[in-house]
C-alpha cells in the first residue's frame, strides 16, 4: 500500500503558488473542496487560473477567491450566481472562458486519461468553436477540444482511505471524478478518512492511483444553493 | 393561449414508455408533473443522476442531492448517480431519448439561440450546447413571442447560437410546429387560436396544409 495521507490542508497545498492553474471540483456548491478553498483564501494566492464548472456564490465556494481578486482566468460553463464575478467580468478585471459543460468534463477526462484532445459536437457553428479546428465524421461536424493542462486538481469526496481511494455521495461526484488525476498533483479532501482496508474495493469510485495527497477536512458547511421543498399533505 | 403549465402538459403527451428524458430549466421542468399514468419514464439531470424524484419534504433536504438547477431533489427506486463526464457521455452517446429545453429564438434551419444576449450579462451555456448538439429528439418549449411581442420563431436566428440544425419540434403558447425541409409545419393550434393569429405571430415560413386541429388535453 502506498500512503497518500498528509496531516492537514496547509501541508496539502503548501506548494500552490501564484500564477498556477487549478481544477476545482463541484457543481454549484455541491461537492466543492471547502477546506482547500478556505486555505487558498487564507494564503491569498494570486493570479490563479481556475477550471471549475461554476464560480461559487458571493460568500461561498470560489466566490471567496473572487472577492480577493485571486482569479486571473476562470474557465467554467455557467457563472450566473455571483454578482462579484459579473462585476469583474464586465470590467475586464478577469478573463472568462465559457466552455460547454460536457466539453469541460471531457477536457478534464482527456487530461486524466492521456488523450491530447477530443472531438465533440457541442458548440459546432457557435462562438464556442471559434478559432478551433473542426472535422467531419459520417457527415456530422465536430470541434477539436484540447485536454486541460493543470498544476493542481482539488477534489472532494465523501469517504477516502489512506491509499487515496475515493467514494462520493449522491450528485457530489460531478466534476470531482473526472478531475482526479487530471493535473500534475491531485489533492483530495474527504469528510471521513479511514485506514486502507476499511473501504470495500468493490465500492471505490476513484482508485488511489489518481490521487497524490489526501486529508480529512476539518469541517464541512455543505451549503445548499437552492433549497426547494414540497409540503406534506 | 396556453399557460406555461399547459405547454408542459402538451409536451408530456409526447413522452413514450421507456423514455430517458432530460428537462431544461423553466417550462420544461414542469413536464415532470404531467407524465401520463402507466408510463415508465426516467428523468436525467446532467449533474449526474438518473431516476430523479420530486423535491424533498422540508427537513429532508440533502446538500449532496441536487438537480442541474441546483435545487434539492430526491431519488426514485432504480435511480443511479454518476460523474459529469459519464453524464455527458450518455447525452453525447444518444442514450437519452428526449431533450426538452427553452429558447430565446429558433429558426427554420433548426438553429437555436438560448444562452447569450450581446451587451447583456452572459451567464454561460451550461450544458445546453452539449444537449442540443447530441440529441436526435429535441423539443423546444417557449412563448411564441418575446416581451416586445416579436416572433421568436424566425427565418434566421439573430442572437448567438447554442446549436445549429438541431431542433425538431417547437411547442409554444400558440401552437405546435415540426421542422420539415427548412420550414415549420403547423401541426396543432392552441384552443381558441386561429391560423391567422399564428401566422401574424410567426416570422418563419410556415407549412399549413389541410385541417389544423386544436390541441387536446
Amino acid at each position: 500500500m502506498i500512503t497518500k495521507t498528509v496531516d492537514n490542508v496547509q501541508v496539502a497545498i503548501a506548494d500552490l503558488k501564484d500564477g498556477m492553474t487549478c481544477m476545482v471540483g463541484g457543481f454549484g456548491l455541491c461537492g466543492i473542496p471547502e477546506n482547500i478553498i478556505s486555505e487558498m483564501v487564507r494564503r491569498n494566492v494570486q493570479n490563479l487560473t481556475c477550471i471549475s464548472n461554476n464560480a461559487g456564490v458571493d460568500d461561498f465556494g470560489l466566490g471567496l477567491l473572487l472577492k480577493q481578486k485571486q482569479i486571473k482566468t476562470m474557465i467554467a460553463s455557467y457563472v450566473g450566481e455571483n454578482a462579484e464575478f459579473e462585476r469583474q467580468m464586465l470590467n475586464g478585471e478577469m478573463e472568462v472562458i465559457l466552455t460547454p459543460q460536457g466539453t469541460l468534463a471531457e477536457k478534464c477526462r482527456a487530461a486524466q486519461q492521456g488523450f491530447p484532445a477530443v472531438f465533440v459536437k457541442a458548440g459546432y457553428g457557435t462562438e464556442a468553436a471559434e478559432g478551433k479546428e473542426t472535422r467531419e465524421f459520417d457527415g456530422k461536424h465536430y470541434v477539436l477540444e484540447l485536454a486541460f493542462k493543470a498544476d493542481f486538481s482539488f477534489v472532494k469526496a465523501w469517504k477516502g482511505d489512506t491509499a487515496g481511494n475515493l467514494i462520493f455521495k449522491g450528485t457530489a461526484r460531478n466534476f470531482n471524478a473526472p478531475m482526479a488525476g487530471a493535473a500534475k498533483i491531485t489533492v483530495a479532501e474527504v469528510e471521513e478518512l479511514v485506514p486502507a482496508g476499511e473501504l470495500d474495493p468493490n465500492q471505490i469510485h476513484i482508485p488511489g492511483i489518481f490521487v497524490q495527497r489526501i486529508f480529512q477536512g476539518e469541517k464541512y458547511e455543505k451549503r445548499i444553493e437552492q433549497r426547494t421543498v414540497r409540503q406534506k399533505n | 393561449m396556453l399557460t406555461k403549465e399547459q405547454i408542459a402538459q402538451r409536451i408530456a403527451k409526447e413522452l413514450q414508455n421507456g423514455y430517458y428524458v432530460n428537462l431544461g430549466i423553466g417550462i420544461p421542468t414542469l413536464i415532470a408533473n404531467y407524465v401520463p399514468e402507466g408510463l415508465e419514464i426516467e428523468f436525467q439531470s446532467e449533474n449526474g443522476i438518473l431516476g430523479m424524484g420530486p423535491f424533498p419534504y422540508e427537513g429532508e433536504e440533502d446538500a449532496d442531492l441536487i438537480n442541474a438547477g441546483k435545487q434539492t431533489i430526491t431519488t426514485l427506486p432504480g435511480a443511479a448517480f454518476f460523474d459529469s463526464a459519464m453524464s455527458f457521455g450518455m447525452i453525447r452517446g444518444q442514450h437519452v431519448d428526449l431533450t426538452v429545453l427553452g429558447a430565446m429564438e429558433v429558426d427554420q434551419n433548426g438553429d437555436i439561440a438560448s444562452w447569450k444576449i450581446p451587451g447583456k450579462l452572459v451567464k454561460g451555456m451550461g450544458g445546453a450546447m452539449d444537449l442540443v448538439s447530441s440529441a436526435e429528439n429535441i423539443i423546444v418549449a417557449m412563448m411564441h413571442t418575446n416581451k416586445h411581442g416579436e416572433s421568436k420563431i424566425l427565418k434566421k436566428c439573430t442572437l448567438p447560437l447554442t446549436g445549429v440544425n438541431c431542433v425538431t419540434r417547437v411547442v409554444t403558447n400558440l401552437c405546435m410546429l415540426n421542422l420539415e425541409n427548412g420550414k415549420f409545419r403547423l401541426l396543432e393550434r392552441a384552443p381558441g387560436i386561429s391560423i391567422d393569429e399564428i401566422k401574424a405571430a410567426t416570422e418563419a415560413d410556415l407549412i399549413i396544409e389541410g385541417d389544423i386541429p386544436e390541441m387536446k388535453f
